[in-house]
């Protein structure tokens, strides 16, 4: 029993990365994860990764500021203390409609990035779960989980015939910075 | 993805041979790794006692009161407002580059964004350090949020402009922030990851703990976007309801219908003015020609010379509908700024925001780094003289002909005003510093496709109609950092 935990074929090329994906797909490889410099348009759909939802709560984040931000202004200018401007309405919408506006684009963003932080598991302090140090830097990585059935150079070999130019077996899951 | 080629006919995004991932963060981390350079040090040098001065004269302001300031009964706004509102169209650019065009799939975006929401930002923060100085008591700033309060409570008349603009600005200030900072959390973490010892542990609380996993990056990008679809009428709004501020009093010459397009087009125009003084320089002293290239350059260019246009129509249009209008104030107000005691800040205006830009029509002026530079002050200039012209002249001559009356700077409102751009330049050094100035992750991106060395190879592969391959050597000519030897076969 070997104390591999996770192997990483490490790539330059995120073209080649895509392909050790295909390769190691059609071999019945499950891929732990992938980790890339930048965002790799197509990688979802080949690793089966839901669409997100964080649109959807931009929606509901934007349609809650709207609807506090227009409720609290009819409240205080038309319920609370009405102004008499040359006996016009109280309820004069066309003047509510910026700070709505402004609160429904604030409480978007705000509550849509803090959804993503929260359920990316980012805030400040958080002990980066690293496996490579390079996969912010130039190399696209992939890991595999090397508990399984199947032969470790097995695996090895896959990933050098993909154009890997290093295959890690790595004892630890993440790199430590201590 | 990342392999599609590119059209051949579109200039490339990187120049330069060998460019490689590695080569990218290297030569973006440069001044973030390294000890600054001797430009780096004059220029903070120069910007700290700028800013020394903004402490000082802002310090006056509070101790001694408003009263030393300018300002008299006649001209109560002057060149606080003005200021205020030439830092808030400065401050334009930044969003409309990163979300505008991100809408509009503009891929020359990538390596101009990241320094440009900058800008944006520390223009904002400069834009809102005059709201407060103009409170006289800036602790009074409370009274212009809705809290509850003693006096009935008495709100916030949510029926003015001026209290539209505290949750304008406040609003996108903080989305302009947040939409950065995302932005910036996996190139910190490249950081991090390169980075020892202290340095790495700061980074690394900087960084959220990004790793890059496929999940992170698919929402970074769905945030991204929706951030970008918000941020765009965001950034229409908020100098739209800075218009309102004047145009929705009874004052000649700030009530007219055409303020909030012409107030959004000047925005973006001394906004784009900004990021070409700015980038100009940081791309010759960071050493990024490559990434900056002369297509961006260019491209800047050719919106400063639209929105300048789209400036230059709403001044006519204005002088036009008075004339139209057969209001003998308007009419007044107009005739005064033509040719009134302020005909110079007028003409001044004129000038700078109308007809210097049009050089840009010529290519060759607009493809001159020096010349680009130059006329990118001009433009700031002239939209600072746009702001004073706006706000002084409609006011020293109001409605009662006994109380015209002229207005004089003081060395405070001189002073805040200098001492503000020190302010402004000193937290963008310190940004070149510590963050790296060009989102290096979005530049990756476009390594395989948009580049040149990638461009060269289909060529060299002869994978590319040769009129085609003509057009493109041809469009090559203007770039400072292609070396144009490689390009001269037979």
């Amino acid at each position: 029993m070997s104390s591999t935990k996770y192997i990483l074929g490490v790539f330059d090329d995120p073209d080649e990365m895509m392909h050790g994906i295909d390769k190691l797909q059609k071999n019945s490889v499950p891929i732990y994860d992938v980790y890339t410099p930048m965002p790799i348009h197509g990688i979802e759909a080949k690793l089966n990764i839901k669409d997100s939802r964080l649109g959807y709560a931009a929606f509901m984040f934007g349609c809650l500021g709207g609807t506090i931000m227009f409720s609290m202004v009819y409240y205080m200018l038309v319920h609370d203390w009405p102004i008499n401007i040359g006996g016009k309405n109280f309820f004069a919408i066309p003047d509510f409609i910026p700070v709505t506006f402004e609160w429904t684009v604030l409480w978007t963003s705000f509550g849509m990035t803090f959804t993503f932080f929260f359920a990316s598991h980012l805030f400040p302090g958080r002990a980066p779960r690293v496996m490579d140090l390079r996969a912010t830097d130039d190399k696209f990585v992939i890991a595999i989980n090397a508990k399984g059935n199947i032969s470790h150079d097995d695996i090895t070999n896959l990933l050098k015939e993909a154009g890997a130019t290093e295959v890690k077996h790595n004892d630890r899951k993440y790199v430590s910075y201590e | 993805m990342a392999s599609h080629s590119e059209s051949i006919i579109r200039e490339p995004l990187i120049t330069g041979k060998d460019i490689t991932y590695a080569k990218i963060t290297n030569d973006v981390l440069r001044p973030v790794e390294n000890m600054p350079g001797k430009a780096w040090w004059i220029g903070f040098s120069v910007a700290s006692l700028g800013a020394s001065l903004w402490v000082f004269a802002i310090s006056w302001t509070f101790w001694f009161g408003l009263g030393e300031w300018g300002l008299n009964k006649t001209v109560g706004w002057a060149w606080d407002i003005t200021g205020f509102v030439w830092w808030v169209g400065i401050g334009h650019a930044g969003t409309l580059i990163s979300a505008v065009l991100l809408l509009f799939r503009q891929n020359w975006r990538n390596s101009i964004n990241r320094s440009a929401e900058a800008m944006t930002i520390f223009a904002v923060i400069c834009a809102a350090t005059y709201i407060a100085a103009h409170m006289g008591r800036p602790w009074m700033a409370v009274y212009s949020l809705p809290l509850p309060n003693q006096y009935g409570s008495l709100w916030v008349n949510w029926n003015s402009p001026l209290i539209w603009d505290v949750f304008a600005i406040s609003t996108y200030f903080s989305v302009s922030l947040v939409f950065w900072y995302t932005g910036l959390l996996p190139d910190i973490a490249t950081i991090r990851d390169r980075a020892q010892g202290l340095r790495r542990r700061i980074y690394s609380v900087l960084s959220f703990g990004w790793t890059g996993s496929v999940k992170t990056w698919q929402r970074f990008e769905t945030v991204s976007l929706i951030l970008a679809g918000v941020s765009t009428p965001l950034v229409l709004s908020v100098h739209t309801i800075v218009s309102m501020d004047f145009a929705t009093s009874l004052e000649p010459g700030w009530h007219t219908t055409i303020f909030p397009p012409y107030f959004v087009a000047g925005a973006i125009f001394s906004g784009f003015a900004m990021v070409q003084t700015l980038l100009l320089i940081a791309r010759k002293v960071l050493g990024l020609e490559n990434y900056i290239t002369m297509f961006h350059i260019e491209s800047m260019n050719k919106i400063i010379m639209l929105t300048g246009s789209i400036v230059g129509v709403a001044y006519l249009t204005e002088l036009f509908i008075a004339f139209y209008s057969q209001n003998e104030y308007e009419q007044y107000a107009f005739a005064n700024r033509i040719a009134g005691p302020y005909w110079w800040a007028y003409w001044s205006m004129m000038t700078c925001n109308v007809i210097t830009p049009q050089l840009f029509w010529f290519k060759k002026i607009r493809t001159n780094i020096p010349l680009s530079w130059v006329l990118s002050i001009v433009v700031n200039i002239g939209m600072w003289f746009e702001r004073f012209v706006i706000i002084v002249t409609s006011l020293h001559r109001d409605f009662i002909p006994s109380s015209w009356a002229m207005f004089y700077p003081t060395w405070v409102d001189v002073s805040v005003f200098i001492g503000s751009i020190g302010v402004f330049f000193t937290m963008f050094l310190l940004f070149i510093r510590v963050l790296p100035s060009v989102a290096m992750a979005e530049v990756k991106l476009l390594l395989k496709s948009s580049s040149e060395q990638a461009k060269k190879k289909l060529m060299d592969e002869g994978h590319v109609v040769p009129a085609e391959a003509e057009f493109y050597i041809a469009s090559l000519e203007k770039f400072d950092s292609v070396e144009q030897s490689e390009y001269l076969k037979a």
